[in-house]
């Protein structure tokens, strides 16, 4: 019924092209990645999260993995309606959860391309310490996070990676608390992957989605996204547009940069690239591992 | 983009040319793609939508490299750019017309072309 309606709904007659022999519907060919009837989306205009997920579903397509095998896990808040948008095998979780659902899909099915793609309020504030340890133990799975400074879906609340100084409705005249730096969190805490990109970056950030798509072990990728309605309009940034306009000019691309260096400040330069790339043992193999020297006898502490 | 001197083998070679699809129901006019389209093919529209946004329009047809920018950096999915010739060799035969009169009577008269459509598809696939 829905798969009727959509293609009433726009009458294209390039649906008659060869390219969309391939079973899908709809009038886009990212629709066929798209639960169909929900979309429109409920995100503003001017908002990147439609970026993001476009650049997810083109670096899904190009790695050339299997869809079936693909799974999408996402927490609560406006980031978290993707997992709703996406025709793969998504989990929206409990608020601050998408990581131990996660890691507990990964574990359950270790051949499974597990994804976590959520909020900076949902991963760093209330599920802040599953991202640590995570990271720590090197699960395979990959973290897109989306960082809109805020808590867009309820408001436009004081989060985790508000800058400092920055008004929101919870901080009238001004954020007090530091941010978070979330790349170097990430490092600090042993991801083996970790970049961040802007919105406005979008076919580098499609390329790190696909890097982190094909690598092993806990890949890490920030993506700073324009909030226009909740977070640009009380610190004077302007609409979406004003916001991408403010990454062209204000982005610097520093691949292997001092994560450290890559803090955000109100106004100043966003430091961006690819901090780090490296080869680590998962989880999964240490403990493969572990169990085969226990079977042969030769026990961890014992040496 | 200015060139400082013409490329050698710039005779032989044929940039690629695309063709822009916008739908425009969908838009909420970001303005994303027309800031960012590198050869400025894009342009806001006078018309609205239903939604009361402007869609953008192609004003520069020609001017399109395919570089698919757009595609990838529109939040609505509502804009995507194919292969120019490719889409060219194969244009469909029919256009379906633009649906007039009350809802029931177009309804009753999109299914009767909706049959008539996929004959004609599964004929054109062969």
């Amino acid at each position: 019924m829905d798969i009727e309606r959509s293609r009433d709904r726009f009458a294209p007659h390039y649906l008659e092209h060869e390219k969309w022999k391939l079973g899908d519907y709809g009038a886009h060919p990212i629709d066929k990645y798209l639960r169909p009837g929900r979309i429109p989306h409920i995100w503003c205009s001017g908002c990147g999260l439609g970026i993001s997920m476009t650049c997810f579903i083109s670096a899904l397509e190009e790695s050339g993995l299997p869809l079936d095998k693909n799974c999408v896990v996402s927490g609560i808040g406006c980031t978290g309606r993707v997992a709703g948008y996406l025709k793969l095998d998504s989990y929206h979780t409990t608020h601050g959860r998408p990581i131990p659902f996660a890691t507990g899909l990964k574990l359950g099915n270790p051949e499974l391309t597990v994804t976590v793609f959520s909020g900076d309020g949902d991963l760093f504030a209330i599920g802040g310490n599953h991202f640590i340890h995570a990271a720590r133990r090197n699960v395979d799975i990959n973290v897109i996070c989306v960082n809109n400074f805020n808590y867009g879906m309820t408001g436009g609340q004081v989060g985790p990676t508000t800058h400092l100084k920055a008004r929101t409705t919870t901080t009238p005249y001004g954020n007090f608390e530091q941010a978070f730096n979330l790349p170097h969190v990430a490092v600090a805490s042993g991801a083996v992957y970790v970049a961040r990109w802007t919105t406005l970056h979008a076919r580098r950030l499609k390329a790190s989605i696909k890097e982190a798509l094909l690598k092993k072990g806990f890949c890490f990728i920030e993506i700073i996204a324009p909030c226009p309605t909740a977070y640009g309009r009380r610190n004077r940034l302007g609409t979406g547009l004003n916001e991408m306009k403010y990454y062209k000019e204000h982005s610097v691309i520093r691949h292997n940069a001092d994560p450290a260096e890559a803090e955000l400040v109100l106004g100043g330069d966003i430091l961006v690239g690819k901090f780090r790339d490296e080869e680590k043992p998962t989880f999964l193999d240490m403990q493969k591992e572990g169990t085969l020297d226990v079977m042969s006898g030769k026990g961890g502490s014992k040496k | 983009m200015k060139l400082w001197r013409k490329p050698l083998d710039a005779d032989d070679w044929e940039p690629p040319k695309g063709k822009i699809y916008i739908i425009e129901e969908r838009c909420k006019g970001c303005g994303f793609c027309e800031e960012f389209c590198p050869r400025k093919v894009l342009e806001e529209s006078d018309k609205y939508n239903s939604r009361g946004y402007h869609p953008p329009e192609v004003v520069n047809p020609d001017d399109c490299v395919h570089c698919e920018l757009c595609e990838l950096i529109c939040p609505e999915f509502a804009i995507f750019v194919l292969d120019a010739k490719e889409m060219e060799s194969k244009k469909p035969k029919k256009k379906r017309g633009k649906g007039g009169g009350s809802k029931k009577t177009s309804q009753k008269k999109k299914s009767s072309k909706k049959q008539t459509s996929k004959k004609t598809k599964k004929g054109g696939r062969k």
